[in-house]
């Protein structure tokens, strides 16, 4: 957990250096990530763990904090 | 002959007063309602002695915004659309060019709008809704109005750092709104989900064809973009038949497998412009909705829009871009070679527009104006103004127009319009940054930023909000000990795009 956590952040960091992230637990809601920067993580997280997030995964719940993107990842992961 | 977009609205208000014309969904507005409620918003301009003179509109994205829009053309004005997403600099940029002596407000961003350097009367729309019609006043301004005014103003990234405001008259909305109907097929069944700001010019598709058919307009919130299958599941709720969005909100439905979960029901129509479609994802969507009629467009702000279209209705080959086709009636394409002579088969050439298509020019700023508005070179005879996109194109063996790629730095970027220089001339604008490159790496779509300077790189980016819309903001920035240079001084542009892909590889 503690390495896709760090993964994340870095992906996370390169949309927007400047958020704060260990601290936002409303970035879809407070509209700090818009749809780009969505579909950017998306991608940017499939390459990197190989994961596919499908289409019913992507709901504000998921992305909202670090911790439930990182949540996701880690649940996608062990379904394969 | 009609010289007037206003006619379109008051022609369908006697046809179908009732009908659903503007919808969020939530809030909608009858076709009566919106001529009602435009003819309040003149009456007001009227009776404060503006005319032919830009109004500034800072409304939310919302059915009163475009019924706003309305009452400026009525009073004999043209609007000006800014929004909260923009940020400070960029807005007090565009009232100092327009000097407007009113803003229109929504009761939220009234109080945005007090904040404002630049002072002027601010007034809220369901304010202005409560004025008395005076509709003599009206009749008479009407009467006065020629089809070479202007009815709008948008601004579009410059590359010195300023934005430029294209001005738009009746008579090329009134040609581009009825080409691109008859080339796509509009009538009075058709339901439009709009995806694209309403400060751009991108909208005039779905609000113009609406007034002149009777059709309706759906603007799909913004958030719905982020949620692909709630986006789909809102487009069969409201059974939307016709979408021209950007390709990468098409794109972003595609790719993630929305398709697995929710098919569009309804779609007939597709357009799709501002970049080009990965073949993939549009096979995707082709063969989702085999039956449903595509059309890739083309065309700068500056041309109205969209001039050029293509029907994808042949097979396209692997590796080959979709193309750009052919113009609209009404609209010539030059493509001028480096000596501006036409370009010969085979040959790249400037794509250059000619026809009632071309804008009248950038509002308040003569010199971009002579450099891209300039005298047809094949013609001597007598004054035409040819507009020059900066866009490189040429012809396939089919005979059809492909673009091939920019003449300068600017990009497309998540269907926005982006001068790189731009970007640069405001990141020089921070004390502490000695020199700067920014560069668009196209496989990943990422506007990459070096600099040299003593700021931080976070700090940096911050600093650049205050500046540079959200979408122009570079998505990663790394801080040089020096600047990467060619061999005859310039910066070394190629080097920085190798070295931003090979970091990528390390990872």
């Amino acid at each position: 957990m503690e390495e896709i956590r760090e993964e994340v952040l870095e992906i996370l960091e390169e949309l927007h250096p400047d958020v704060d992230y260990e601290r936002e637990q409303a970035l879809i809601d407070d509209k700090i990530l818009d749809s780009f920067d969505i579909v950017s993580l998306i991608s940017e997280i499939k390459d990197a763990f190989d994961v596919t997030i499908s289409a019913d995964k992507i709901v504000p719940e998921n992305f909202n904090s670090l911790d439930a993107i990182c949540t996701l990842v880690q649940e996608l992961s062990e379904e394969d | 002959m009609q010289n007037n977009v206003m006619d379109y609205l008051d022609k369908i208000v006697n046809k179908v007063p009732d009908k659903m014309a503007y919808s969020n969904g939530e809030e909608s507005l009858t076709f009566k309602e919106v001529y009602d409620q435009s003819r309040s918003v003149a009456s007001y301009i009227h009776n404060k002695g503006i005319y032919r003179e830009p109004v500034i509109i800072f409304m939310n994205k919302h059915p009163k915004t475009i019924s706003s829009f309305f009452g400026v053309i009525e009073s004999g004005c043209y609007y000006v659309p800014i929004d909260e997403e923009m940020p400070q600099t960029r807005i007090d940029l565009i009232l100092e060019t327009c000097k407007s002596r009113l803003i229109i407000c929504d009761n939220e961003t009234i109080k945005k709008a007090r904040e404002f350097q630049y002072k002027c009367e601010l007034k809220t729309y369901d304010d202005m809704i409560n004025t008395p019609v005076d509709a003599e006043a009206l009749k008479c301004i009407r009467e006065k109005a020629l089809d070479i005014d202007p009815i709008y103003i948008v601004f579009t990234s410059g590359s010195t750092g300023v934005p430029k405001g294209v001005a738009a008259c009746h008579r090329s909305v009134i040609d581009y709104v009825e080409q691109l109907s008859d080339t796509l097929g509009f009538n009075e069944n058709t339901v439009f989900a709009n995806q694209t700001p309403l400060y751009f010019d991108a909208c005039l598709k779905e609000i113009y064809p609406t007034i002149m058919f009777g059709a309706t307009t759906y603007i799909v919130p913004k958030q719905l973009f982020m949620t692909p299958v709630r986006l789909v599941e809102y487009l069969n709720q409201y059974k939307v038949n016709t979408i021209c969005w950007v390709v990468s909100a098409l794109t972003m439905i595609s790719a993630f497998g929305t398709f697995d979960v929710v098919k569009p029901m309804y779609l007939k129509t597709i357009a799709f412009g501002s970049e080009v479609f990965p073949l993939r994802q549009f096979r995707l969507w082709k063969s989702v909705l085999p039956q449903a009629s595509f059309t890739n467009l083309y065309g700068p702000t500056e041309g109205t829009g969209m001039c050029c279209y293509f029907h994808v209705d042949r097979e396209i080959e692997e590796g080959e871009p979709i193309p750009i086709g052919r113009p609209f009636k009404n609209t010539e394409i030059l493509l001028l070679n480096s000596q501006d002579k036409p370009a010969g088969e085979g040959e790249e050439g400037e794509i250059c527009i000619r026809g009632t298509s071309v804008t009248l020019g950038y509002y308040n700023n003569p010199e971009k104006t002579r450099e891209a508005y300039v005298q047809n070179p094949l013609n001597t005879a007598y004054p035409e103004i040819i507009y020059r996109t900066g866009d490189l194109g040429m012809y396939n063996k089919h005979g059809e127009l492909v673009f091939v790629s920019r003449k300068d730095y600017q990009i497309k970027h998540m269907g926005h319009r982006i001068e790189l220089g731009e970007i640069e001339s405001n990141v020089n604008l921070i004390d502490e940054v000695k020199i700067c490159a920014c560069i668009f790496e196209e496989e990943k779509a990422k506007i990459v930023l070096y600099y040299v300077g003593t700021i931080e790189a976070g700090e940096l980016t911050s600093r650049l909000k205050e500046k540079l819309p959200r979408y122009m903001l570079p998505n990663y920035v790394e801080q040089l000990e020096e600047m990467m240079f060619t061999a005859n001084g310039k910066i070394d542009r190629v080097g920085l795009k190798k070295k931003y892909k090979e970091r990528r590889k390390r990872k």
